[in-house]
């Protein structure tokens, strides 16, 4: 496989590391149960191949029918499994401690799903950004049914969107997810960040990108909401803050002019029916 | 019911009534047991059908072959097809079979509601399978039903709210009936702990389906009114909640799980300790292992939902809660492996499949524990590392069982052997092509390919690829299994009563001639010692 081609920095069986703190704890933590339950699976299968090759008829074993029940033996193996347990569920408690302090954020952004786009509403200093984010044209016109365009041959195929969302890295970004229509879930691996976008709900999501780490993220909605799902992708586009701050003029200098009809359909942000807060 | 003296009458003839008739009016539990089990084959290759269309599309990047939403419409009815149609059938099946042979009673206790759970199963399956015909094609929101993208279903939405409360009503009287033969009518002598471990775990699938079926009757009644009565129960914007319906169908839909799995423990409890000619090792806390899974599915609904945006104390909660599920399953996989320990071991095709079920089932589970830990399923939901778990439990796991229950009653069924070269071929190809199939999809999800897409990024191409080779040669080889049972209905050695002479079969269905006569224990067998599968 292409390293190139890689969406994230997944090596294309595994999670991908990421580029947030909270990618790196996920990362560890899955590669500590997964280790974990390799070496269950070692002494497990280990004791089931070998009562398979040991104890077979054809090899003359003679069964013990007098093994029938040991407590201690069944005390064993309940108390050892609820220990390893314990050590897998502390440090899962501590990091979603951290995945759930959504404090101190320093930017926000309203993230709001549509069949099959996404919209992005940016706060705080860039308030008044606004725009939608789908899937690009040539991915569009590639992924038609007998469209006869080869995948191969469309840069980042159904991974690259028309406008992707802009953000500062080693900054706190707090996303804002709700949905207009269905259940939406908004989901970058790299980031270690999934969260549903749900109509009537406001669901919040933090994640903070290490600074070196700029450049493009890519990830897809991960919740079924119809025909197109799979063709809704999110691509973050991580910029040092002087370069997001430059971009954030940008943004504002073009919008000057009667808002830019070219992005936005039908659907106003004022008719935005949501008033459910969450609570956490 | 015009017919229900004309059936009373037949009845009481030794000899079941002749044509359809016999089938139609069936009241006798081997009867409607065998239409179960046969209505859950044709319903295993409509299901799998379905899949080789989802694994066809996904053979390389780009649509070929489906539109997104036939494609959305495949995985929707294949899901509800295989969970509703293929896997709880045949366990009603077997149920219905064994489990008046194995405590000793005639029949099932209702044998005319009997005949009536079943009959709603072609009806209420009809109805699903027709919705490909109607305006705005077949359900395609998922088998899980959420709002409001189910709402958006044309003409088929109120046809599967129909057929799903069809099944629900179906399953809550084959477990009514369960309930009642096990607790009314084992022979004297046999006190539950006594009672044959299959019933065991049926005896508590039962209590979880009454429990459940009627949430999920609730549920998607909701949808109805919703729908068609401008109710807002699960419409954000007249003040409703769509979360709710999540809760609420995960309530149903978690001990959904364990009444797909549990019955197929009770199989493999069976099967191992025949073949390893010894006791089932620890039979009590296998018992009460079953019965504390049974419990604990009702308390963790909340991790299918861990990316829904839900208060840290119930992530936490629901983290623990399903984390301790490891530890009665635990019990079962090491005292099955205590089983095996110093057995005398040989290998016919029921005991192939339950050493497979053994290592497979243990994969899913593996994978159910990293699923548990909320941080890192932030990153596996909804992707095909989520696909790989669940079909690694239902079908090296539960399909695996009752490929394993087949191969092991069969010969009482019908007094043949069946070929068992060809039981073998099937086990082994199955068992190949099934880790094609679905080891690769874990490696898919890792990487961050969502599940329910129909088409998808070039890096993840040849792993698909893989993948659908492997559920190609899968879908082929049920075919040997089709032929196999086919084969031995029609004839082949005949077994004898005891039919796995040489291993270590326990229990009451061994006392009685192969094939089992229509009317078996018309009067209570006295239960000996030898015959109590843990005394």
């Amino acid at each position: 496989m292409n390293a190139n081609l890689s969406p994230n920095t997944s090596n294309g069986y595994n999670l991908p590391m990421g580029v947030t703190d909270i990618s790196h704890e996920i990362y560890d933590l899955h590669m500590f149960v997964f280790w974990i339950c390799v070496g269950i699976a070692v002494v497990v299968f280990g004791a089931m191949i070998f009562s398979l090759i040991k104890f077979r008829k054809s090899q003359g074993a003679i069964a013990d029918t007098s093994m029938v029940h040991s407590t201690k033996a069944e005390v064993i193996w309940t108390a050892i499994p609820v220990i390893i347990l314990v050590f897998m569920a502390v440090p899962a408690a501590e990091t979603i401690l951290k995945m759930e302090d959504t404090r101190n954020s320093e930017l926000s952004i309203r993230v709001t799903g549509y069949q099959w786009k996404w919209q992005y509403q940016y706060m705080n200093d860039a308030t008044g950004i606004d725009y939608f984010s789908t899937l690009a044209q040539d991915s569009n016109f590639a992924r038609q049914l007998h469209s006869g365009i080869d995948p191969k041959s469309v840069p980042n195929y159904l991974l690259s969107v028309d406008k992707p969302m802009v953000v500062p890295s080693g900054t706190k970004v707090r996303l804002l997810l709700t949905s207009m229509d269905v259940i939406h879930a908004w989901w970058i691996p790299d980031f270690g960040a999934k969260r549903d976008a749900i109509p009537g709900f406001i669901n919040e999501l933090w994640f903070k990108v290490t600074p070196g780490k700029e450049g493009i993220y890519r990830g897809q909605c991960a919740a079924l909401c119809g025909r197109d799902h799979g063709f809704m992708p999110i691509v973050v586009d991580v910029r040092t803050p002087e370069d997001f701050k430059k971009w954030v003029e940008e943004q504002k200098a073009a919008q000057q002019p009667p808002s830019t009809p070219a992005v936005a359909p039908a659907t106003s942000p004022a008719a935005e029916p949501v008033h459910i807060a969450r609570l956490n | 019911m015009a017919n229900a003296h004309e059936i009373a009458h037949d009845d009481h003839h030794d000899q079941p009534a002749t044509g359809i008739k016999r089938w139609l009016f069936a009241t006798n539990h081997k009867d409607i047991g065998t239409m179960y089990l046969v209505f859950s084959l044709i319903m295993f290759f409509v299901g799998g059908a379905m899949a080789m269309v989802i694994r066809a599309e996904l053979f390389q990047p780009g649509l070929q072959l489906v539109d997104p939403v036939l494609f959305n419409q495949m995985t929707t009815n294949h899901a509800l097809v295989m969970i509703f149609g293929a896997v709880m059938p045949a366990f009603v099946g077997l149920a219905n079979w064994m489990i008046p042979l194995q405590v000793g009673a005639p029949d099932m206790a209702l044998p005319r509601m009997n005949n009536f759970s079943f009959w709603l199963l072609p009806f209420a399956f009809t109805i699903l399978l027709s919705t490909f015909f109607v305006p705005g094609g077949a359900v395609a929101g998922g088998w899980t039903m959420y709002p409001p993208l189910v709402l958006q279903t044309g003409d088929s939405f109120p046809m599967l709210i129909f057929a799903v409360h069809l099944m629900g009503v179906s399953s809550i009287m084959g477990a009514i009936n369960v309930i009642v033969t096990i607790m009314n009518m084992r022979t004297p002598g046999m006190t539950l702990l006594k009672m044959p471990i299959f019933c065991w775990t049926w005896l508590i699938t039962a209590y979880l389906l009454i429990a459940v079926m009627p949430v999920l009757a609730g549920a998607v009644t909701m949808l109805l009114m919703d729908h068609f009565f401008k109710t807002s129960f699960f419409n954000a914007a007249g003040g409703g909640d769509p979360l709710m319906f999540e809760h609420v169908f995960w309530f149903f839909g978690h001990p959904e799980v364990y009444i797909m799995i549990l019955p197929a423990f009770g199989i493999v409890s069976e099967i191992i300790p025949t073949f390893a000619r010894k006791p089932l090792f620890g039979a009590t806390s296998m018992i009460y292992a079953t019965a504390s899974i049974g419990f604990l599915s009702f308390i963790v609904w909340g991790h299918h939902m861990f990316a829904d945006g839900m208060p840290m104390a119930a992530q936490l909660f629901f983290m623990m809660s399903t984390m301790l599920i490891a530890v009665p399953t635990g019990v079962k996989v090491f005292n099955w492996t205590a089983t095996l320990w110093r057995g005398s071991l040989s290998f016919e095709p029921p005991m192939l499949f339950a050493i497979g079920f053994l290592f497979m089932f243990t994969i899913g589970g593996f994978s159910g524990v990293m699923l548990a830990i909320v941080p890192a399923d932030f990153q596996y939901q909804n992707s095909y590392f989520v696909v790989a778990h669940f079909h690694y439990v239902l079908v090296p796991g539960a399909v695996f069982a009752i490929m394993g229950a087949v191969y092991y009653w069969l010969p009482k069924w019908t007094g043949n052997m069946y070929n068992l070269t060809l039981a073998k071929t099937h086990f082994w190809l199955s068992t190949i092509f099934v880790n094609v199939l679905f080891f690769p999809q874990h490696f898919l999800g890792l990487a961050g390919m969502p599940r329910r897409v129909p088409d998808y990024a070039v890096q993840f191409s040849d792993w698909n690829m893989v993948s659908s080779i492997g559920g190609f040669g899968f879908g082929l080889v049920q075919i040997l299994f089709a032929i196999a049972v086919i084969q031995c209905i029609r004839g082949g050695k005949k077994a004898s009563a005891q039919v796995w002479d040489g291993a270590r079969p326990i229990g009451l269905e061994w006392t009685i001639p192969s094939p089992a006569p229509y009317h078996s224990f018309t009067t209570p067998p006295v239960l000996d010692a030898a015959e109590a599968p843990h005394s």
